[in-house]
């Protein structure tokens, strides 16, 4: 008796609800959003929607002329259930496009729902390098606003060749993402001439680096690390305690401004690369990270500005298309198309749907900033490449002949 | 690979085996006095670690929050022991899958209240400094860890062996029936024992958050470590419970150092085999 | 009491309103109720270790796993399974959970209850640590993609035939284990969860027995997964965690160890509040927790135990009344 009725009860309930839930308004666009608001990836997933969500206070709830319907749903970091999400987002309320995703698996995950149901996806912060490399074929309803992982380490790569480093050990977190931003690190600092002479890969969410420090070489000129998430705030603390006094240059996630707040003034003087620093210092910038502070009581970190100027580009995409959703093959079209000056700089998409975008090499400095009245740790920009492309220097074919970073590519050939 | 690398590996496994010996410690003693796997344990450790937050960003004082957090956690497990678990009466898997509950209900608490984003905690400069012994630098803090975890197994083995109250423990812990019979009162016991078990797990999350950080996920991190330790140790036994810390702090360690690639091997696989030798662990009694 | 032939045409009526209703209700509900019931296969086997043999085991996600990573690496490398092989990779699937659980039960069963819970949960990190590190072969942390759903005559892309599918899967799992669990060997399964000791005296192989059954529930774990990576054409490490594994224990409870039809159940429970409620309301977390705790607190035979323990109240409030109206009538 109890369980026909539950199953009943349960059947014409959610047939219920999906009745109530599918408004079909035709001048209205809507968007789906996907992050986590529970679990342990819910303060990225609320940083990112944050950012989205303050484009569109901005500007009334409108994208170019449209009025938007925004729905957020929750992936609670798990990849399958952004797989659901986004099909609920698709199949019951009707949107034009889905957007979000923060892990890389979730990227990996969504980019076929895609081309499943023929709808636009829109990476605004996953980054996996391959989807915008040599399986774009496999997704043409995909497209990023962010980044691909070795975008940034291909510049720093470089910058540390020109610094006069000779030698280097990485430590990376041992998964896709690690091994690409390392990967890319690695490709431009060696054809500058230096050397990666060791690759450590503790496993991602280490926090104890007791076991791997100590097999750091020695006479080396720095140490290039990728941290992520809590790894960020320890790894340079424990370093610098077991004594080392040389260099750490680092990717973006290592002293990014989500960890940045968190962090003792023993990363002071670390160098980092990425797309964006909330201490870049223009007006376009600094109006965003007042508003943003102002707002959520927090400096952006590259989650929010990634959102922000995505929605930003979704604006100027639609009063572009007159107002109207004009399907995803016509819409990409037109974002392509778009140059924008974004609080990140100029931004624009290149043929596989990737950033072209500035890399910014950042130091940690303490320092009063915007006319705050603290001093504070900030990423201060000390150079900046412009309009650096996923290929970097290197041209599309030649680098879509090698593969994928990973990792064991490129090989470690000076390793002892 | 000198004796430099050996000193200093196996310092720093002792050292993460000592964090791990408080987190242990409570499950341990959690489950000889009453048989409760207790997977709220976790939540205490995360707990204790946001607590102290708290109380360091109101007052400034590391030293206070130590106390502050492992008492507020106390209460909280206590009263948790009081109101939902002792109504089960003796029923382990009941018991166990309660505490998974509010294991979800504390991750979602504490996301609602701290938020998720990674914090750290600061621990007094002295404390974040080095000793330099041949060449070989030591982590102040690290010390510290080892220091602590020394005094409070030693606190822990004296108040079992040498007062009224240790004795009734252990009577209950051999056999909770004939403790009754004898007049112990077990339900005092066992709401000492699950707050104090909270209480350890807590002080852990206060140190262990200047050492692996605080922020969401962690206590499902702890979890199945706490557990190696006890497993490896046997269930019940503080001595047990000190040496599984110590093992799994330095197979956990030489494993990551020594076989990076199979390094989680190097945790659980020692845990199956021993247990599939003496599945009460090495000091487990059935 | 309602007998058990009234009981089964119930649990067949609900099933096929089910599989009547379903299919009429919207694609999101659609994929919904498909990934419930290839997850419920995998409570079943749970309840089928927990309920009928007295073992409660934390790490079921390592069969789970195995059967959902053979079924992505098959056809993600190898293209196969995607026409007529798919029934092959099914059988492949159940052989390779119930191989991986005659390995793990050599060293699981001899240990009993909280040992048990303990050893399987080392087994089952085993498991995810194997998913989440051995990257040439799983794909590490960015997992697999299935690009697309087998056809052979019947196209498994669309959504309604895959549900159908999966709801053959699924029904067909339950009559299988409720005819095991009925039989002599299920009953003496249920032998050894009240009373090891007097079955062993009585010359059963307790061992044997109990690693039959744990081997059987590999088998379906294995199933479950094979559907499961198809149902979301994407499996990661986050399959096999350990929170997959107290899920599943948690829904058996929830619906009611023991009882089939309760693990199905639980699943659709913690499925709705899951990923239906947190569509409507941010505070499902609360929700999904607070049903636990309360079902576990308050209903020790889970939601199958309502209508007995209904039954007892009515019988012992009928029963109170008596007596009061027999206390009143001699004054």
């Amino acid at each position: 008796m109890t369980n026909k009725l539950q199953k009943i009860l349960l059947g014409s309930c959610l047939a219920l609800g999906l009745a109530a839930a599918a408004p079909a308004g035709a001048e209205e666009l809507r968007i789906g959003y996907i992050a986590s608001s529970t679990g342990i990836y819910a303060q990225v997933g609320k940083d990112m929607v944050d950012g989205f969500q303050m484009y569109l206070d901005e500007h009334g709830g409108k994208l170019g002329g449209a009025d938007v319907k925004f729905i957020v749903e929750d992936d609670q970091g798990k990849p399958d259930t952004s797989v659901t999400k986004a099909k609920k987002l698709i199949l019951q309320d009707k949107v034009h496009m889905i957007i979000g995703g923060f892990l890389a698996p979730t990227g990996y995950a969504l980019a076929p729902v895609s081309t499943a149901e023929k709808t636009l996806y829109i990476s605004s912060v996953s980054s996996a390098d391959d989807l915008t490399q040599r399986q774009l074929v496999k997704y043409p309803y995909f497209m990023r606003t962010s980044y691909t992982s070795s975008l940034p380490t291909h510049p720093l790569g470089q910058w540390a060749c020109e610094q006069g480093y000779k030698k280097i050990v990485t430590i990376g977190a041992d998964y896709a993402f690690g091994y690409e931003s390392v990967g890319g690190f690695q490709k431009a600092f060696e054809d500058c001439g230096g050397k990666v002479i060791q690759k450590i890969w503790p496993p991602l969410g280490t926090k104890d680096f007791g076991p791997y420090i100590p097999t750091i070489k020695g006479d080396i000129d720095a140490v290039f690390s990728l941290m992520v998430g809590p790894m960020s705030l320890q790894f340079p603390k424990q370093l610098r305690a077991s004594g080392y006094k040389k260099p750490i240059i680092g990717g973006g996630t290592s002293y990014d401004e989500f960890a940045l707040p968190f962090m003792g003034d023993e990363v002071i003087g670390d160098v980092s690369a990425l797309h964006y620093s909330a201490a870049i210092d223009t007006p376009a910038n600094q109006t965003f990270v007042k508003a943003y502070r102002a707002k959520y009581g927090k400096v952006p970190s590259y989650y929010s500005e990634n959102n922000y100027t995505t929605a930003m580009w979704l604006d100027a995409a639609i009063k572009k298309a007159g107002g109207k959703y004009p399907g995803p093959e016509a819409f990409i079209k037109i974002m392509q198309s778009i140059k924008l000056d974004a609080p990140r700089g100029p931004v624009e998409l290149d043929d596989m749907r990737n950033p072209i975008e500035n890399v910014y090499i950042k130091k940690v400095e303490k320092k009063k900033m915007f006319g705050y009245d603290k001093d504070e740790l900030w990423n201060t920009v000390i150079k900046t490449y412009p309009k650096v492309s996923q290929f970097w220097t290197y041209g599309k074919e030649k680098f879509l002949a090698q593969p994928v970073y990973d990792r064991d590519f490129p090989p470690c050939k000076f390793c002892e | 690979m000198n004796t430099q690398f050996w000193v200093i590996q196996a310092f720093n496994g002792i050292s993460y085996g000592a964090l791990l010996f408080l987190v242990g410690s409570g499950v341990s003693l959690i489950f000889g006095v009453m048989r409760i796997v207790n997977l709220s344990h976790g939540a205490y450790f995360l707990w204790g670690g946001y607590i102290a937050l708290s109380v360091i960003n109101a007052t400034g004082s590391w030293a206070l929050s130590l106390p502050v957090a492992a008492l507020a956690v106390a209460v909280i497990g206590m009263a948790m022991e009081r109101v939902f678990l002792r109504p089960l009466g003796f029923d382990p898997l009941r018991q166990l899958l309660l505490t998974v509950g509010f294991a979800f209900l504390f991750q979602q608490g504490a996301l609602d209240i701290w938020g998720g984003n990674n914090m750290d905690i600061t621990p007094p400069a002295t404390l974040t400094q080095s000793v330099v012994i041949g060449g070989i630098y030591f982590p102040a803090y690290r010390m510290f860890m080892i220091v602590l975890a020394l005094v409070i197994g030693v606190a822990l083995w004296l108040a079992m062996e040498k007062t009224r109250m240790g004795a009734a423990v252990r009577a209950t812990v051999d056999d909770a029936q004939m403790a009754r019979g004898v007049g112990i009162d077990t339900n005092r016991i066992s709401m000492f024992i699950f707050a104090l078990g909270a209480f350890l797990a807590a002080l852990g999350g206060v140190i262990g958050g200047a050492f692996l950080g605080i922020y969401p996920g962690l206590d499902f991190e702890m979890l199945p470590l706490a557990f190696a330790v006890v497993i490896i140790g046997g269930l019940g036994s503080l001595g047990g419970a000190a040496i599984g810390a110590l093992a799994v702090g330095l197979a956990d360690n030489f494993g990551k150092a020594l076989f990076p690639e199979i390094s989680y091997f190097t945790l659980y696989a020692p845990m199956v085999l021993i247990l599939a030798v003496k599945p009460t662990g090495l000091f487990g009694r059935q | 009491m309602v007998s058990q032939q009234i009981k089964i045409a119930m649990v067949a009526a609900a099933l096929v309103a089910f599989a009547y209703i379903v299919p009429h209700s919207g694609s999101f509900v659609v994929l919904l109720a498909t990934r419930a019931m290839a997850f419920a296969i995998l409570a079943m086997s749970v309840d089928l270790l927990l309920g009928y043999t007295g073992l409660a085991s934390m790490g079921q996600a390592a069969y789970f796993g195995v059967g959902a990573y053979l079924t992505a690496i098959l056809a993600a490398k190898f293209h196969f399974g995607l026409g007529w092989d798919f029934w092959l990779v099914v059988l492949l699937g159940i052989l390779i959970g119930a191989a991986l659980a005659a390995l793990f039960g050599l060293f699981a069963i001899r240990a009993g209850g909280d040992y048990f819970l303990m050893i399987t949960l080392a087994l089952g990190q085993c498991a995810w640590g194997l998913a989440y590190r051995w990257n040439s072969l799983t794909g590490g942390d960015n997992g697999i993609n299935l690009n697309a759903r087998p056809s052979f005559g019947l196209d498994l892309g669309n959504q309604v035939t895959f549900f159908y599918l999966v709801f053959a899967f699924f029904a067909v799992s339950m009559v299988l284990m409720y005819v095991l669990v009925r039989s002599p060997f299920g009953r003496s399964l249920t032998g050894i969860r009240e009373r090891e000791l007097r079955m062993q005296i009585l010359g059963y192989n307790t061992w044997l027995h109990k690693y039959i059954a744990f081997i059987i529930a590999g088998g379906f774990g294995g199933l479950a997964g094979v559907l499961w990576a198809h149902t979301n054409g994407h499996v990661s490490p986050e399959t096999v965690v350990l929170t997959t594994s107290v899920d599943a224990l948690l829904m058996v409870v929830l619906g009611g160890a023991g009882t089939l039809v309760g693990a199905t159940i639980g699943t659709a429970i913690v499925f709705g509040l899951r990923e239906y409620l947190s569509t409507l309301v941010p505070w499902w977390q609360y929700m999904l927790g607070g049903v636990y705790v309360l079902t576990i607190l308050y209903l020790p035979m889970g939601l199958m135990g309502i209508p007995s323990r209904l039954r007892q109240r009515i019988a012992s409030q009928g029963k109170s009344e008596g007596s009061k109206r027999l206390a009143t009538k001699p004054s």
